[in-house]
This record gives structure tokens, sequence and C-alpha cells, in this order.
């Protein structure tokens, strides 16, 4: 525990280093939110009978996403890590006491949330200061809030098993980038990250809901609005509960396949 | 102490010819060639030693180092440190040994080096007072001070091995295996390095297995020099065996140049 502990305080320290990305990530994240309630809002002002989601519940869902940006996007890598596999340093981490997966899901897990703890409080808090119905509402209920919070530890868990994998697909592929490449915009559509999945398609909307990817963003932004609630937000935790141990498994798994055909060449 | 016996590692290797015909070709069938890099290899080697690895480049110096350490699987044979097979019961087997690969490391780049020996503090489960002490000693024998404050990618190499070292020892390892740790220093990096390693052997008993190919490194510090080419090892002596080979070497390079020659390398 205390090695994960130290993980995190390591990504913090790191993450501090680099301020003007900080700085800037922000004020990007921020403009984006505003522009695209803007444009959401247009649609809304046209016809209010045709929109999947009530308003004040999709513009909490933008404003959080753009806070938890770093913590919930599928396409952060860390190019450490990646350069750890390919360049053959990942023979030090293989000679740590420690199980390489934990160690790494922790470090994964604590750049996303160091990367979030630094950047999502301005955010929120300018959000939450603008008026109706353009700003970030509190939860109706305390009961949401505990869902929304149960449901974030999940997506965490989630999205970084997933990218764990992707990782993975390195010891077979020798490059990440084509499975990113492949990856990145397609999952961002089917995790929630670019349109609230109620936006798309009925049938479409249905079988994303059921998939890995609608685990990360659009889970816990959707049960913390309200947009999920009761049964149907319980549902959506266990189905987040659920993929979170599948991605797991499958990721110790191909760790240990990895391994195997592992050899460090070079030096 | 660590035994080994009859390792065997072969890895495989994609040949072919240059060009293009030959590489749209390798896009159906890729032929493969079987690369032996550690043919029945067998080594004792007692608590308190400094061992000396030798051999020309690909001879299979570091796939042992590997196997030794735990992170390559042998295709055949034993070895044990310290009772324990590497592969088998790897975490307990990593607590008690220290590795430095002179061509990796092991630090984090942007943050200072003091920040990457709190966390090796951590995942190795070393206790504050235990830690402090070490990091004290270390930081008089390899001459850190500053360096602890800095971040690792604006020192230079041999500042950078210097800290190398002392992170694979944090959690006092009764054997180190150093893969190549003089690569690249300059004269008085190589110097530090050498006598830290030798006063650290006598005042810890660590026992040490050092690759290199610097002779000179061989001449200060190892006892005992063990010779692999071709995946065997073709010989295990002193330093004054191989002086024996070529009495008349003008330099200590010649004079492996001429061990090498010697066992037909």
């Amino acid at each position: 525990m205390r090695a994960y502990l130290s993980f995190f305080r390591m990504r913090l320290i790191n993450g501090l280093q680099y301020r003007t990305a900080a700085y800037a990530g922000i004020f990007t994240q921020f403009f984006w939110g505003f522009m695209e309630i803007q444009l959401y809002g247009a649609f809304y002002r046209e016809n209010p009978d045709n929109f999947p989601m009530a308003l004040p519940h999709l513009v909490s869902y933008i404003w959080l996403r753009q806070a938890l940006l770093r913590l919930l996007d599928t396409w952060t890598m860390e190019q450490e890590m990646l350069d750890m596999i390919l360049s053959g340093n990942v023979a030090y981490e293989l000679c740590r006491p420690t199980s390489l997966y934990g160690m790494w899901f922790a470090r994964h897990a604590a750049q996303r949330l160091s990367a979030t703890a630094l950047r999502c409080w301005p955010i929120l808090l300018v959000a939450a200061l603008l008026p109706d119905p353009w700003g970030l509402r509190l939860p109706p209920s305390l009961g949401a809030a505990g869902a929304a919070a149960l449901s974030l530890t999940l997506s965490l868990g989630v999205v970084t098993a997933y990218t764990l994998i992707v990782y993975f697909s390195c010891f077979f592929t020798l490059s990440a980038e084509g499975t990113r490449a492949v990856l990145m915009p397609l999952i961002g559509l089917m995790s929630g990250e670019l349109i609230p999945l109620p936006f798309m398609p009925d049938g479409l909307s249905r079988v994303l809901s059921c998939l890995p990817f609608a685990a990360i963003t659009n889970a816990p932004l959707r049960i913390y609005s309200g947009d999920l609630a009761g049964t149907a937000a319980a549902q959506t935790l266990l189905l987040q509960a659920f993929w979170l141990a599948a991605l797991v498994l499958l990721g110790r798994w191909m760790q240990g396949r990895g391994m195997r055909r592992l050899c460090v060449q070079g030096g | 102490m660590i035994q080994v016996e009859h390792l065997t590692k072969t890895y495989r290797v994609s040949r072919r010819e240059g060009g293009l015909l030959q590489a749209i070709k390798a896009l159906g069938r890729r032929e493969t060639d079987a690369v032996r890099a550690l043919d029945d290899i067998s080594l004792t080697i007692a608590d308190g030693e400094i061992v000396g690895y030798i051999g020309p480049n690909g001879a299979g110096k570091s796939s042992t180092i590997k196997i030794l350490s735990g992170i390559l699987v042998p295709d055949a044979g034993v070895c044990r440190v310290n009772g324990r097979v590497p592969w088998k019961e790897r975490k307990r087997h990593v607590a008690e040994i220290g590795v430095v690969f002179g061509q990796r490391t092991q630090l984090w780049w942007d943050v200072p080096v003091a920040d990457s020996f709190a966390l090796l503090r951590d995942i190795y489960r070393v206790d504050e007072a235990h830690y402090r002490r070490n990091v004290e000693e270390l930081t008089e024998l390899l001459d850190l001070g500053q360096l602890l404050r800095t971040p690792a990618r604006q020192l230079s190499l041999g500042q950078r091995m210097r800290c190398e070292i002392a992170a694979s020892l944090l959690h006092d390892p009764k054997v180190l295996f150093l893969d190549e740790p003089t690569i690249g220093l300059d004269a008085v990096s190589k110097l530090a390095v050498r006598s830290f390693i030798k006063a650290r052997n006598q005042s810890h008993g660590t026992t040490v297995l050092l690759t290199t190919h610097d002779m000179q490194d061989i001449a200060a510090l190892a006892e005992r020099i063990v010779l692999i080419g071709r995946g065997k090892i073709l010989m295990d002596g002193t330093f004054a065996d191989v002086r024996a080979v070529d009495p008349s070497a003008e330099s200590l390079d010649a004079l492996a140049a001429s061990l090498y020659r010697h066992y037909g390398m």
C-alpha cells in the first residue's frame, strides 16, 4: 500500500513540474466546455421536445467532463511507460519486489488522479458560479452524490485497466501507435466523451451503454446529474464493476503472455 | 551463494537479405534463426566474492545477468541465488538483490533524484531510519551531495551512474549485479565507481557479479574472472591466469584481444 501511495506522490510531484501544460489545459478545457454548451443550447432552443437529456443534466455532464477530462479520457498514454516496454527499461521494473500489474495500475491511476487534482478546481469553481441554466449544479440528492462518487471510482479503475491493455499490446506489436490511432476516436465516441450517449440513435445508444467504454465517462456523469437514477443507476454500477473485473483479468492475462515472450534486447 | 547449473537460453532472430524484394517476401513468411545465447553454463559464486564476467559483445553476459535477476526465464537449467530460483520466487528473490544496467536508467527523468530514491524506499519497504542511514552513507561514499536535489535529466552520465548505483543499494542487497556500470564514463567517474564497489564489497560483504568491456575494471576489482564466449564458459580463473595468456601484451586492451583470440573468438 505504501508503495502505491508513494507512486501517487511521485506522479503529483512529476505533474507539478509541468506548470504551463496545466494552465493551458485548464484554459482550453474551460473554453471548450463553454462553446459546447452554447452549441447544445442552440439546439435546445430550437426544439426542446426533441432533446434526449434535460438541459441542466447535459450542462452538468459537460462541465464535469471538462473538469475530469484527465481522469477519464481514453487517449492519455504515458509515453514513459510505452518507452519503458519498447526500450527495455522495463528490465528495471521486473526486478522490483511488487506485482508488475499492481505497480503499473497504481502508477497510471495515480497519473490520472494527480493530473486531475491539479486542474479540476478552477473549472469546477467557475462552472458552479455560472447562472442557470448554464452552470454546474449539485447532484439532486445525497444518494445520487454517493452513487456518483462510487461510479467515478469504478470509472477510474475501468479506464486504467483499459489503458494498461493498450500498453501491453506493445509486448506483441512493438508499437502502440497503431492500436491508438485506430481505437482513439472510436472509443472516445463509445465512452460518451465526445457526445453523451443518449444523443446517439436509440438502438446504438442502447448497445453502447452495455460496452466497457460506457463505464468510463457515460456512467458517473449521468449518475451525478440524476439522468440515471434508481434501478438504472444501480444497473450501471453493477455493469461498471463487471467490466472492471473483466478488463483487469484480460490485462493480467496479456501481461503474463507478454512477459513469457519478452526478451529484453540489446545492452 | 549463487549456483548456476546447465543454463541454456535461445533467442529467435529474424533474418533476411536487405532490399525491397526481400522485404516483400518477408511479409508472407519470415525466416528466423535460433541463436543460442547461453549454452550449458555452470558456475558457482561464493558469498562475498567479486567476479568479473567478461567476453566480447553478444557472448551472453547480459543474458546471464537477466536470468539471475529474474527478468528472463531460461529454456533449460537451474540457478539458485541464496537458495531461491529467481524466476520462480521472483518477488522474494529481487528483494535481496540489487541490479545496475549501465545502459538503462531507473531514475525518474524530470524530478530530483531524491524523489526517485523515496519511491524505491517504499517499493522495497525500507524503514525510514534505516533508509536515512543508507542515503547518508551512500551520499558520502559516492559524493552525491547536491546531485540528490537535481533532476536526473540534468545530471552528467558519470553523476547519473553514481546515483543509479546508490539507488540499487538502498535496500541493502546481499548480491549486486552490475551490467557494464562504467560504460561511457570518464576516467574520474570510473575510478570513483571502482573504488566504491571495492569498498562496498569489503564493508558489507556484498557479492558482486560485474560485466564489463573495460579490462581496467577487471584488473582493479575482480579476484576471479570468468570468460564467456558464444554462450559457453571458456575460462574461470584469476587475473594472473589471464595475464599468462599473453605476458607481453602492451596494454590491458591488447591483453583482452589476445585472450579472445586465444579462445578462437
